[in-house]
Protein backbone atom coordinates (compact mmCIF):
# COMPACT_ATOMS: atom_id res chain seq x y z
CA UNK A 1 0.00 0.00 0.00
CA UNK A 2 1.03 3.58 -0.51
CA UNK A 3 0.78 6.76 1.50
CA UNK A 4 -2.31 8.96 1.29
CA UNK A 5 -3.34 12.40 2.46
CA UNK A 6 -4.03 11.10 5.96
CA UNK A 7 -0.43 9.96 6.22
CA UNK A 8 0.70 13.44 5.20
CA UNK A 9 -1.57 15.05 7.78
CA UNK A 10 -0.33 12.68 10.50
CA UNK A 11 3.26 13.39 9.42
CA UNK A 12 2.75 17.12 9.76
CA UNK A 13 0.96 16.74 13.09
CA UNK A 14 3.74 14.52 14.44
CA UNK A 15 6.30 17.01 13.12
CA UNK A 16 4.49 19.77 15.01
CA UNK A 17 4.53 17.59 18.15
CA UNK A 18 8.24 16.93 17.69
CA UNK A 19 9.02 20.63 17.27
CA UNK A 20 7.07 21.44 20.45
CA UNK A 21 8.69 18.59 22.35
CA UNK A 22 12.24 19.40 21.19
CA UNK A 23 11.83 23.16 21.24
CA UNK A 24 14.23 23.73 24.13
CA UNK A 25 16.76 21.24 22.78
CA UNK A 26 16.83 23.03 19.41
CA UNK A 27 17.14 26.39 21.14
CA UNK A 28 20.09 25.08 23.17
CA UNK A 29 21.78 23.68 20.05
CA UNK A 30 21.30 27.01 18.28
CA UNK A 31 22.59 29.09 21.19
CA UNK A 32 26.36 28.57 20.79
CA UNK A 33 26.41 28.67 16.98
CA UNK A 34 23.36 30.66 15.91
CA UNK A 35 20.85 33.07 17.35
CA UNK A 36 19.08 30.52 19.56
CA UNK A 37 15.77 30.94 17.79
CA UNK A 38 15.56 27.70 15.81
CA UNK A 39 13.44 25.77 18.31
CA UNK A 40 11.09 28.67 18.82
CA UNK A 41 10.80 29.40 15.11
CA UNK A 42 10.13 25.78 14.13
CA UNK A 43 7.60 25.33 16.93
CA UNK A 44 5.76 28.50 15.92
CA UNK A 45 5.95 27.59 12.24
CA UNK A 46 4.48 24.12 12.67
CA UNK A 47 1.79 25.37 15.06
CA UNK A 48 0.77 27.78 12.29
CA UNK A 49 0.79 24.86 9.83
CA UNK A 50 -1.66 22.99 12.06
CA UNK A 51 -3.99 26.00 12.05
CA UNK A 52 -3.82 26.32 8.24
CA UNK A 53 -4.44 22.62 7.68
CA UNK A 54 -7.48 22.77 9.94
CA UNK A 55 -8.83 25.86 8.16
CA UNK A 56 -8.55 24.40 4.67
CA UNK A 57 -8.11 20.62 4.79
CA UNK A 58 -6.13 19.54 1.72
CA UNK A 59 -7.28 16.62 -0.43
CA UNK A 60 -3.92 15.18 -1.40
CA UNK A 61 -0.58 14.65 0.30
CA UNK A 62 0.97 16.99 -2.27
CA UNK A 63 -1.50 19.76 -1.43
CA UNK A 64 -0.84 19.32 2.29
CA UNK A 65 2.91 19.74 1.76
CA UNK A 66 2.42 22.84 -0.41
CA UNK A 67 0.21 24.50 2.19
CA UNK A 68 2.87 23.65 4.76
CA UNK A 69 5.50 25.27 2.53
CA UNK A 70 3.65 28.57 2.22
CA UNK A 71 2.96 28.70 5.94
CA UNK A 72 6.53 27.94 7.00
CA UNK A 73 7.90 30.57 4.61
CA UNK A 74 5.66 33.19 6.16
CA UNK A 75 5.73 32.22 9.82
CA UNK A 76 9.14 30.80 10.70
CA UNK A 77 11.14 34.01 10.26
CA UNK A 78 14.70 32.64 10.25
CA UNK A 79 16.58 30.87 7.49
CA UNK A 80 14.65 27.69 8.29
CA UNK A 81 11.50 29.32 6.82
CA UNK A 82 12.57 29.60 3.19
CA UNK A 83 14.68 26.42 3.46
CA UNK A 84 11.95 24.15 4.83
CA UNK A 85 9.39 26.05 2.79
CA UNK A 86 11.26 25.32 -0.41
CA UNK A 87 11.79 21.69 0.68
CA UNK A 88 8.08 21.10 1.30
CA UNK A 89 7.14 23.01 -1.84
CA UNK A 90 9.38 20.91 -4.07
CA UNK A 91 8.35 17.68 -2.32
CA UNK A 92 4.68 18.57 -2.72
CA UNK A 93 5.22 19.29 -6.40
CA UNK A 94 7.00 15.93 -6.80
CA UNK A 95 4.05 14.11 -5.21
CA UNK A 96 1.67 15.85 -7.60
CA UNK A 97 -1.98 14.80 -7.35
CA UNK A 98 -1.20 11.20 -6.36
CA UNK A 99 -3.81 9.85 -3.94
CA UNK A 100 -1.47 7.03 -3.01
CA UNK A 101 2.27 7.75 -2.93
CA UNK A 102 4.45 4.78 -3.91
CA UNK A 103 8.05 4.12 -2.85
CA UNK A 104 9.68 5.51 -5.99
CA UNK A 105 7.62 8.73 -5.86
CA UNK A 106 8.40 9.11 -2.16
CA UNK A 107 12.13 8.75 -2.78
CA UNK A 108 11.96 11.28 -5.60
CA UNK A 109 10.02 13.70 -3.37
CA UNK A 110 12.77 13.50 -0.74
CA UNK A 111 15.32 14.18 -3.44
CA UNK A 112 13.31 17.16 -4.70
CA UNK A 113 13.15 18.49 -1.14
CA UNK A 114 16.91 18.17 -0.71
CA UNK A 115 17.57 19.77 -4.09
CA UNK A 116 15.31 22.66 -3.10
CA UNK A 117 17.25 23.19 0.13
CA UNK A 118 20.55 23.14 -1.78
CA UNK A 119 19.23 25.55 -4.42
CA UNK A 120 17.93 27.97 -1.79
CA UNK A 121 20.73 27.79 0.77
CA UNK A 122 23.61 27.02 -1.61
CA UNK A 123 25.15 24.71 0.99
CA UNK A 124 27.06 21.56 0.12
CA UNK A 125 27.62 18.36 2.05
CA UNK A 126 30.06 18.97 4.88
CA UNK A 127 29.09 22.62 5.41
CA UNK A 128 27.43 21.72 8.74
CA UNK A 129 23.85 22.38 7.69
CA UNK A 130 20.59 20.50 7.27
CA UNK A 131 21.97 19.29 3.93
CA UNK A 132 24.17 16.94 5.97
CA UNK A 133 21.01 15.24 7.23
CA UNK A 134 19.07 15.38 3.97
CA UNK A 135 21.68 14.07 1.55
CA UNK A 136 22.29 10.75 3.34
CA UNK A 137 18.51 10.47 3.82
CA UNK A 138 17.89 10.92 0.11
CA UNK A 139 20.57 8.37 -0.77
CA UNK A 140 19.21 5.85 1.72
CA UNK A 141 15.64 6.39 0.51
CA UNK A 142 16.66 5.84 -3.10
CA UNK A 143 18.47 2.63 -2.17
CA UNK A 144 15.47 1.37 -0.18
CA UNK A 145 12.89 2.27 -2.85
CA UNK A 146 13.72 -0.88 -4.83
CA UNK A 147 11.66 -3.00 -2.45
CA UNK A 148 8.55 -0.93 -3.20
CA UNK A 149 7.82 -0.71 0.52
CA UNK A 150 7.14 2.89 1.53
CA UNK A 151 7.74 2.12 5.21
CA UNK A 152 11.26 0.90 4.44
CA UNK A 153 11.92 4.08 2.46
CA UNK A 154 10.73 6.26 5.33
CA UNK A 155 12.71 4.33 7.91
CA UNK A 156 15.90 4.33 5.84
CA UNK A 157 15.59 8.10 5.33
CA UNK A 158 14.97 8.80 9.04
CA UNK A 159 17.88 6.64 10.24
CA UNK A 160 20.28 8.16 7.71
CA UNK A 161 19.16 11.68 8.65
CA UNK A 162 19.74 10.97 12.34
CA UNK A 163 23.24 9.68 11.62
CA UNK A 164 23.77 12.67 9.33
CA UNK A 165 22.81 15.09 12.12
CA UNK A 166 25.35 13.44 14.45
CA UNK A 167 27.97 13.70 11.70
CA UNK A 168 27.76 17.50 11.84
CA UNK A 169 29.41 17.57 15.32
CA UNK A 170 33.03 17.79 14.13
CA UNK A 171 32.28 19.91 11.06
CA UNK A 172 33.40 23.51 10.57
CA UNK A 173 30.36 25.62 9.71
CA UNK A 174 30.57 27.25 6.31
CA UNK A 175 27.02 28.58 5.91
CA UNK A 176 24.62 30.72 7.86
CA UNK A 177 25.33 32.59 11.03
CA UNK A 178 27.32 29.68 12.49
CA UNK A 179 29.96 30.30 9.81
CA UNK A 180 30.84 33.61 11.50
CA UNK A 181 32.18 31.51 14.40
CA UNK A 182 34.71 29.65 12.27
CA UNK A 183 36.66 27.09 14.35
CA UNK A 184 34.42 27.67 17.35
CA UNK A 185 31.53 26.01 15.49
CA UNK A 186 33.35 22.66 15.76
CA UNK A 187 31.95 20.34 18.40
CA UNK A 188 28.38 21.61 18.14
CA UNK A 189 25.58 19.75 16.39
CA UNK A 190 23.78 21.68 13.68
CA UNK A 191 20.23 22.50 14.82
CA UNK A 192 18.83 22.43 11.28
CA UNK A 193 20.19 18.93 10.75
CA UNK A 194 18.58 17.85 14.02
CA UNK A 195 15.18 19.33 13.16
CA UNK A 196 15.40 17.69 9.72
CA UNK A 197 16.00 14.30 11.34
CA UNK A 198 13.06 14.89 13.70
CA UNK A 199 10.77 15.67 10.77
CA UNK A 200 11.89 12.62 8.81
CA UNK A 201 11.42 10.46 11.92
CA UNK A 202 7.88 11.85 12.24
CA UNK A 203 7.19 10.62 8.70
CA UNK A 204 7.95 7.07 9.89
CA UNK A 205 5.61 7.36 12.86
CA UNK A 206 2.84 8.64 10.59
CA UNK A 207 2.98 5.44 8.52
CA UNK A 208 2.72 3.09 11.49
CA UNK B 1 7.81 56.51 -13.81
CA UNK B 2 10.78 55.13 -11.96
CA UNK B 3 12.08 51.75 -10.89
CA UNK B 4 10.68 50.69 -7.51
CA UNK B 5 12.70 49.40 -4.57
CA UNK B 6 11.84 46.84 -1.91
CA UNK B 7 13.89 46.55 1.28
CA UNK B 8 13.90 43.11 2.92
CA UNK B 9 15.40 43.13 6.40
CA UNK B 10 15.19 40.93 9.47
CA UNK B 11 14.22 44.00 11.41
CA UNK B 12 11.16 46.11 10.72
CA UNK B 13 13.00 49.10 12.17
CA UNK B 14 16.00 48.60 9.87
CA UNK B 15 13.76 48.33 6.80
CA UNK B 16 11.70 51.38 7.79
CA UNK B 17 14.78 53.38 8.74
CA UNK B 18 16.66 52.53 5.56
CA UNK B 19 13.63 53.59 3.52
CA UNK B 20 13.35 56.81 5.48
CA UNK B 21 16.99 57.59 4.73
CA UNK B 22 16.82 56.72 1.03
CA UNK B 23 13.58 58.63 0.39
CA UNK B 24 15.37 61.85 1.37
CA UNK B 25 17.57 61.52 -1.69
CA UNK B 26 14.91 60.09 -3.97
CA UNK B 27 11.55 61.69 -3.27
CA UNK B 28 9.91 60.37 -6.46
CA UNK B 29 10.94 56.74 -6.05
CA UNK B 30 8.55 54.20 -4.53
CA UNK B 31 10.57 52.46 -1.82
CA UNK B 32 8.75 49.84 0.20
CA UNK B 33 9.96 48.26 3.46
CA UNK B 34 9.41 44.55 4.10
CA UNK B 35 11.06 44.04 7.46
CA UNK B 36 10.43 41.65 10.31
CA UNK B 37 7.93 38.84 10.61
CA UNK B 38 4.13 39.02 10.33
CA UNK B 39 3.90 39.45 14.08
CA UNK B 40 6.64 42.07 14.35
CA UNK B 41 9.51 39.85 15.47
CA UNK B 42 13.05 39.65 14.08
CA UNK B 43 13.00 37.59 10.90
CA UNK B 44 11.70 37.79 7.36
CA UNK B 45 8.24 37.03 6.07
CA UNK B 46 7.32 35.75 2.65
CA UNK B 47 3.92 37.39 3.02
CA UNK B 48 5.41 40.79 3.72
CA UNK B 49 7.86 40.51 0.84
CA UNK B 50 5.10 39.31 -1.50
CA UNK B 51 2.83 42.19 -0.44
CA UNK B 52 5.60 44.72 -1.12
CA UNK B 53 6.42 43.19 -4.49
CA UNK B 54 2.74 43.23 -5.48
CA UNK B 55 2.32 46.84 -4.40
CA UNK B 56 5.44 47.70 -6.41
CA UNK B 57 4.23 45.89 -9.51
CA UNK B 58 0.85 47.64 -9.27
CA UNK B 59 2.57 51.05 -9.25
CA UNK B 60 4.10 50.85 -12.71
CA UNK B 61 5.79 48.42 -15.09
CA UNK B 62 9.34 49.75 -14.75
CA UNK B 63 10.59 46.82 -12.72
CA UNK B 64 11.59 46.39 -9.09
CA UNK B 65 14.98 46.02 -7.43
CA UNK B 66 15.18 44.25 -4.07
CA UNK B 67 17.80 45.02 -1.41
CA UNK B 68 18.33 42.54 1.41
CA UNK B 69 20.29 42.26 4.64
CA UNK B 70 21.42 38.89 6.07
CA UNK B 71 21.38 35.51 4.31
CA UNK B 72 17.86 34.35 5.06
CA UNK B 73 16.46 37.65 3.79
CA UNK B 74 18.05 36.77 0.47
CA UNK B 75 16.45 33.33 0.65
CA UNK B 76 13.04 34.76 1.45
CA UNK B 77 13.35 37.22 -1.43
CA UNK B 78 14.36 34.39 -3.77
CA UNK B 79 11.44 32.30 -2.52
CA UNK B 80 9.09 35.18 -3.26
CA UNK B 81 10.30 35.18 -6.86
CA UNK B 82 8.95 31.64 -7.19
CA UNK B 83 5.47 33.05 -6.64
CA UNK B 84 5.39 36.44 -8.42
CA UNK B 85 3.55 36.72 -11.72
CA UNK B 86 6.51 38.08 -13.68
CA UNK B 87 9.81 37.11 -12.01
CA UNK B 88 11.83 38.81 -14.76
CA UNK B 89 10.51 42.20 -13.60
CA UNK B 90 12.20 41.77 -10.19
CA UNK B 91 15.97 41.96 -9.73
CA UNK B 92 17.82 41.12 -6.51
CA UNK B 93 20.80 43.36 -5.82
CA UNK B 94 23.80 41.86 -4.04
CA UNK B 95 24.82 44.94 -2.12
CA UNK B 96 25.20 46.27 1.42
CA UNK B 97 21.71 47.25 2.53
CA UNK B 98 22.00 50.90 3.49
CA UNK B 99 24.72 52.08 1.12
CA UNK B 100 23.31 49.96 -1.71
CA UNK B 101 19.78 51.22 -1.13
CA UNK B 102 20.84 54.86 -1.17
CA UNK B 103 22.83 54.34 -4.37
CA UNK B 104 19.91 52.44 -5.94
CA UNK B 105 17.40 55.08 -4.90
CA UNK B 106 19.51 57.87 -6.39
CA UNK B 107 19.92 55.92 -9.63
CA UNK B 108 16.17 55.26 -9.79
CA UNK B 109 15.46 58.93 -9.12
CA UNK B 110 17.77 59.80 -12.03
CA UNK B 111 15.72 57.56 -14.30
CA UNK B 112 17.99 54.50 -14.61
CA UNK B 113 16.33 51.25 -15.67
CA UNK B 114 16.11 48.25 -13.34
CA UNK B 115 19.46 46.82 -14.47
CA UNK B 116 21.07 50.24 -13.96
CA UNK B 117 19.58 50.59 -10.49
CA UNK B 118 20.82 47.11 -9.52
CA UNK B 119 24.25 47.98 -10.90
CA UNK B 120 24.34 51.23 -8.93
CA UNK B 121 23.66 49.31 -5.73
CA UNK B 122 26.22 46.63 -6.46
CA UNK B 123 28.92 49.14 -7.48
CA UNK B 124 28.98 50.47 -3.93
CA UNK B 125 31.47 47.98 -2.55
CA UNK B 126 33.31 47.03 -5.71
CA UNK B 127 37.08 47.19 -5.26
CA UNK B 128 38.45 50.44 -6.72
CA UNK B 129 41.12 48.59 -8.71
CA UNK B 130 38.68 47.16 -11.24
CA UNK B 131 37.57 50.32 -13.08
CA UNK B 132 41.07 51.78 -13.04
CA UNK B 133 42.42 48.57 -14.52
CA UNK B 134 39.81 48.61 -17.27
CA UNK B 135 40.67 52.20 -17.77
CA UNK B 136 44.32 51.52 -18.54
CA UNK B 137 43.34 49.64 -21.65
CA UNK B 138 40.98 52.28 -22.84
CA UNK B 139 42.08 55.87 -23.32
CA UNK B 140 39.46 58.40 -22.25
CA UNK B 141 37.23 59.72 -25.00
CA UNK B 142 36.34 62.85 -23.08
CA UNK B 143 37.96 64.61 -20.14
CA UNK B 144 37.40 67.67 -18.05
CA UNK B 145 38.78 69.42 -14.98
CA UNK B 146 36.32 71.09 -12.67
CA UNK B 147 36.75 72.85 -9.35
CA UNK B 148 34.58 71.92 -6.39
CA UNK B 149 32.97 75.22 -5.38
CA UNK B 150 30.31 74.18 -2.89
CA UNK B 151 31.08 74.77 0.76
CA UNK B 152 30.80 71.14 1.94
CA UNK B 153 32.76 69.60 -0.95
CA UNK B 154 32.21 66.00 -2.00
CA UNK B 155 29.86 64.73 0.70
CA UNK B 156 27.02 62.24 0.38
CA UNK B 157 24.53 64.25 -1.65
CA UNK B 158 26.94 65.43 -4.37
CA UNK B 159 28.37 61.90 -4.60
CA UNK B 160 24.84 60.53 -4.93
CA UNK B 161 24.01 63.08 -7.65
CA UNK B 162 27.12 62.17 -9.63
CA UNK B 163 26.69 58.40 -9.36
CA UNK B 164 22.93 58.62 -9.85
CA UNK B 165 23.12 60.77 -12.96
CA UNK B 166 25.88 58.67 -14.50
CA UNK B 167 23.98 55.44 -13.90
CA UNK B 168 21.56 56.46 -16.65
CA UNK B 169 24.41 56.88 -19.18
CA UNK B 170 26.40 54.38 -21.16
CA UNK B 171 29.85 55.56 -20.12
CA UNK B 172 32.68 54.56 -17.83
CA UNK B 173 33.66 57.57 -15.82
CA UNK B 174 36.37 58.20 -13.26
CA UNK B 175 36.68 61.23 -11.02
CA UNK B 176 40.25 61.60 -9.72
CA UNK B 177 40.53 57.85 -10.28
CA UNK B 178 37.37 56.93 -8.36
CA UNK B 179 34.57 55.09 -10.13
CA UNK B 180 31.96 57.71 -11.00
CA UNK B 181 29.22 55.08 -10.61
CA UNK B 182 30.22 54.41 -7.01
CA UNK B 183 28.89 56.84 -4.47
CA UNK B 184 31.16 55.32 -1.81
CA UNK B 185 34.32 55.73 -3.86
CA UNK B 186 33.44 59.32 -4.67
CA UNK B 187 32.92 60.08 -0.99
CA UNK B 188 36.20 58.35 -0.14
CA UNK B 189 38.03 60.89 -2.26
CA UNK B 190 37.53 63.20 0.69
CA UNK B 191 37.59 66.13 -1.70
CA UNK B 192 36.91 69.47 -0.04
CA UNK B 193 36.00 72.87 -1.47
CA UNK B 194 38.57 74.09 -3.97
CA UNK B 195 39.69 70.61 -5.04
CA UNK B 196 40.22 70.15 -8.78
CA UNK B 197 38.37 67.11 -10.05
CA UNK B 198 39.83 65.41 -13.10
CA UNK B 199 37.11 63.57 -15.00
CA UNK B 200 37.82 60.92 -17.61
CA UNK B 201 35.05 59.22 -19.56
CA UNK B 202 34.82 56.58 -22.23
CA UNK B 203 31.95 54.85 -23.98
CA UNK B 204 29.10 56.07 -26.21
CA UNK B 205 27.91 58.67 -23.70
CA UNK B 206 31.41 59.89 -22.73
CA UNK B 207 30.90 63.47 -23.88
CA UNK B 208 27.44 63.63 -22.36
CA UNK B 209 28.81 62.36 -19.06
CA UNK B 210 31.55 64.99 -18.91
CA UNK B 211 29.02 67.70 -19.84
CA UNK B 212 26.73 66.45 -17.10
CA UNK B 213 29.51 66.66 -14.51
CA UNK B 214 30.60 70.10 -15.78
CA UNK B 215 27.08 71.40 -15.17
CA UNK B 216 26.65 69.66 -11.85
CA UNK B 217 30.01 70.55 -10.31
CA UNK B 218 30.00 74.03 -11.84
CA UNK B 219 26.69 74.78 -10.17
CA UNK B 220 28.03 73.53 -6.85
CA UNK B 221 25.44 70.77 -6.90
CA UNK B 222 22.84 73.45 -6.21
CA UNK B 223 24.38 73.95 -2.76
CA UNK B 224 25.88 77.02 -1.13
Amino acid sequence: MGLDVNWALRWLALSADAMAEHREELIELDRPIGDSDHGENMDRGFKAVMVKLAEAPPETAGAALKLTAMTLMSKVGGAAGPLYGTAFLRAGTALGDAADVDAATLASAFQAARDGIVARGKAESGDKTMVDAWTPAVDAAAAAAGDSDVRKVLLAAAEAAEAGAVSTDPMLARKGRASYLGERSIGHRDPGAVSSALILRAAVGAAE
Amino acid sequence: MTVKLVVVSHSEKIADGAVELAVQMAPDVLILPAGGTDDGRIGTSLERVMAALEQASDANSDGTVVLTDLGSAVMTAESALEFVADPSSVLLADAPLVEGLVAAAVAAQAGADAAGVKEAAEAVYRPPAAPQHAHEHRPPEATGDFELINQAGMHARPAAKISGGLSGMDAEVTVNGADGASMTELMMLGAGKGTMLHVEASGPDAVKAVDYLRGLIGAGFGEP
